[in-house]
């Protein structure tokens, strides 16, 4: 795929995915939690209901619409924590170095060593269901690269002239990290922040759909998934559109990051060939 | 090789301790116990005097330090405790669902390498071409797939609408059983392993050495045979490495949607029903999985490549 086309496809599902969760008060056709109507039950999509009906007669269409509020906010929020518990970490470590740069080392090691969807769940164990549960839980367990980067970007910045220079006006570390270090490590943090996005929405679908994330009847796509196993036989359009709509967002995210890595990471871009 | 081979397997010494401290901190600090949690579903409340009854005939009464050091006695003797719900020993628990869990991985890492690697070999040596862009827009979008949708879609169309394959379960254990389970779980490092593959390929196509070998005359299927295939195995290796720890991961939501009996679906029912030792020693037992196949990888690497020993 050409330069370019990776960041237009991908900005334009990912663009898409946000307008419908934005504008799902006024696009969604019925409320997605309490129009549930019976007598509507399992009806396929057609005019009436464009994506057909669940087994509880809820319009799979609006439940859709709203679902995207839940995974967008999930995918950025969570990859928010995530972004600077490793940047803070990770700049700190680089820049210091020493015992604190040690400590860094070995928890990023440490938690590069549990499956991060393994971790996620661990952590639901002890919390109780829900957005902010979830939001804590993928937000404290996808940091480790990150980290690295910005430990790494760090360690190579810190010698640079213009930082010595800072340091002779008399700069603070911590001025020193964020108005000279930061902005030049920005680029492969977007990057990396965006990719995580994309996972940081498939984890909350899982969970959801595990039944330790968003519960029902509010309309988390993982959630909707999990109700549609039971009707797959009779009703398969329950769990076409929830499923695509992950897809999407994630394929938009995904293409999303390699545009901004081929445009904001030339050396991933080289990587990549 | 064998001090490598040492220094590799002591370096993973602390990692194993810190994530058994780690786990211990996770379910001991926080609020509630598990007699609590029996009731907190908001329409029972348990009296306060069963939970304190509970809790001392679970342990769960004594200090903090005691019950780590407890633990860590326990660990030593390779004993996880007892499930709460159960009551038998975890070790025997986790040992029935091992098996599975990794028939379940080995299944899907075969399908990701047998079809990942020539894939990207291929895309490699023909960049621009439709094999090539055909195959990148696949490898993208298998990435993005949520494995549970395209499992329940698997389901759908090879085991209801056609019949072929049994919908779930692990039967008698049989290759049928398998099929659609291990590829749900194998499609994202399918993908990851052809895109890697490429990359690593087309790395070394521009590296000196394969101008050179082309200017000593040699042919394109030595060139191939001797300098592409042997550089680019370290690469392959070490992302086959991580995907399959990552797979183990994974797993948990593809044996829940089959309903196979492996580690995973162990672990996320007892997260539902708090089963902490149950828990702790799946998180345990799948860490230390993950540990060995990287150690395993890092040593082959080190077998292909002489000079990751030395560095």
């Amino acid at each position: 795929m050409r330069i370019g086309a990776n960041l237009v496809i991908g900005g334009t599902l990912f663009a898409l995915v946000v307008i419908a969760g934005v504008l799902a008060p006024w696009l969604a056709h019925t409320d997605p939690v309490m129009d549930a109507n019976l007598m509507n039950a399992e009806e396929p999509p057609g005019g009436a209901f464009w994506f057909g009906t669940d087994a509880q007669g809820r319009d799979i269409y609006s439940r859709v619409l709203y679902g995207a509020r839940i995974s967008l906010t999930v995918g950025i929020v969570s990859q928010l924590i995530n972004t600077v518990i490793g940047v803070c970490l990770g700049l700190s470590a680089g820049y210091w170095g020493g015992w604190w740069d040690d400590f860094v080392s070995g928890l990023t090691n440490l938690v590069l060593a549990i499956p991060s969807l393994i971790f996620a769940l661990a952590l639901m164990a002890i919390l109780t269901p829900g957005l902010t549960s979830l939001l804590i839980a993928l937000g404290l367990t996808n940091w480790s690269f990150t980290c690295r980067l910005a430990r790494a970007s760090a360690l190579s910045l810190k010698s640079q002239g213009y930082v010595q220079a800072a340091k002779v006006l008399g700069y603070g570390d911590v001025r020193i990290m964020v108005t000279q270090l930061l902005p030049n490590m920005l680029g492969p943090i977007i990057v990396i922040g965006t990719l995580g996005m994309g996972g940081a929405v498939l984890a909350e679908a899982a969970l959801s759909f595990l039944g330790l994330g968003i519960r029902p009847p509010f309309p988390s796509w993982g959630s909707m998934l999990s109700d549609a196993r039971d009707q797959i036989t009779t009703a398969p359009w329950i769990s076409i559109f929830p499923g695509l709509a992950i897809f999407i967002t994630v394929l938009g995210l995904n293409l999303l990051g390699d545009g901004l890595r081929d445009i904001l990471d030339p050396q991933g871009r080289a990587g990549k060939a | 090789m064998f001090a490598f081979l040492l220094r590799r397997v002591l370096q993973t010494v602390p990692i194993i301790l810190a994530v058994a401290l780690l786990i211990f901190v996770l379910f001991s600090v926080i609020p509630g116990t598990f007699a609590s949690s029996l009731g907190d579903d908001g329409r029972n409340v348990m009296d306060a005097q069963v939970i304190e009854r509970v809790n001392r005939q679970l342990g769960l009464g004594d200090p903090l330090h005691v019950r780590f050091g407890n633990y860590v006695l326990q660990l030593a003797s390779l004993d996880l405790g007892t499930s709460f719900r159960t009551r038998q020993p975890v070790t025997a628990v986790l040992a029935a669902r091992m098996w599975p869990t990794l028939q379940l991985c080995f299944a899907a890492m075969v399908i990701a390498i047998v079809l990942g690697v020539p894939l990207g070999f291929v895309a490699a040596l023909k960049p621009g071409s439709l094999i090539d862009t055909l195959s990148m827009v696949g490898a993208v979008s298998g990435l993005s797939l949520p494995k549970f949708w395209l499992g329940l879609l698997l389901m759908y169309l090879f085991a209801l609408k056609l019949g072929w394959l049994p919908s779930f379960g692990y039967g008698d254990g049989g290759l049928r059983y398998i099929v659609l389970p291990a590829i749900a779980l194998g499609v994202a490092p399918l993908a990851l392993l052809a895109r890697t593959t490429r990359a690593a390929v087309l790395e070394i196509l521009n590296a000196d050495f394969v101008r050179t070998a082309r200017s000593k005359g040699m042919s394109e299927r030595q060139v191939v045979h001797w300098h592409l295939a042997r550089n680019a195995l370290v690469i392959v290796l070490t992302t086959v490495g991580l995907q399959f720890g990552s797979v183990i991961g994974q797993a948990v939501i593809v044996e829940k949607l089959f309903a196979w009996p492996g580690l995973g679906s162990l672990l996320v029912d007892s997260v539902s029903l708090r089963d902490i030792p149950v828990v702790q020693g799946s998180i345990l037992v799948i860490v230390l999985f993950f540990l060995f196949v990287n150690t395993l990888v890092d040593v082959l690497c080190a077998l292909i490549d002489p000079r990751i020993k030395y560095s």
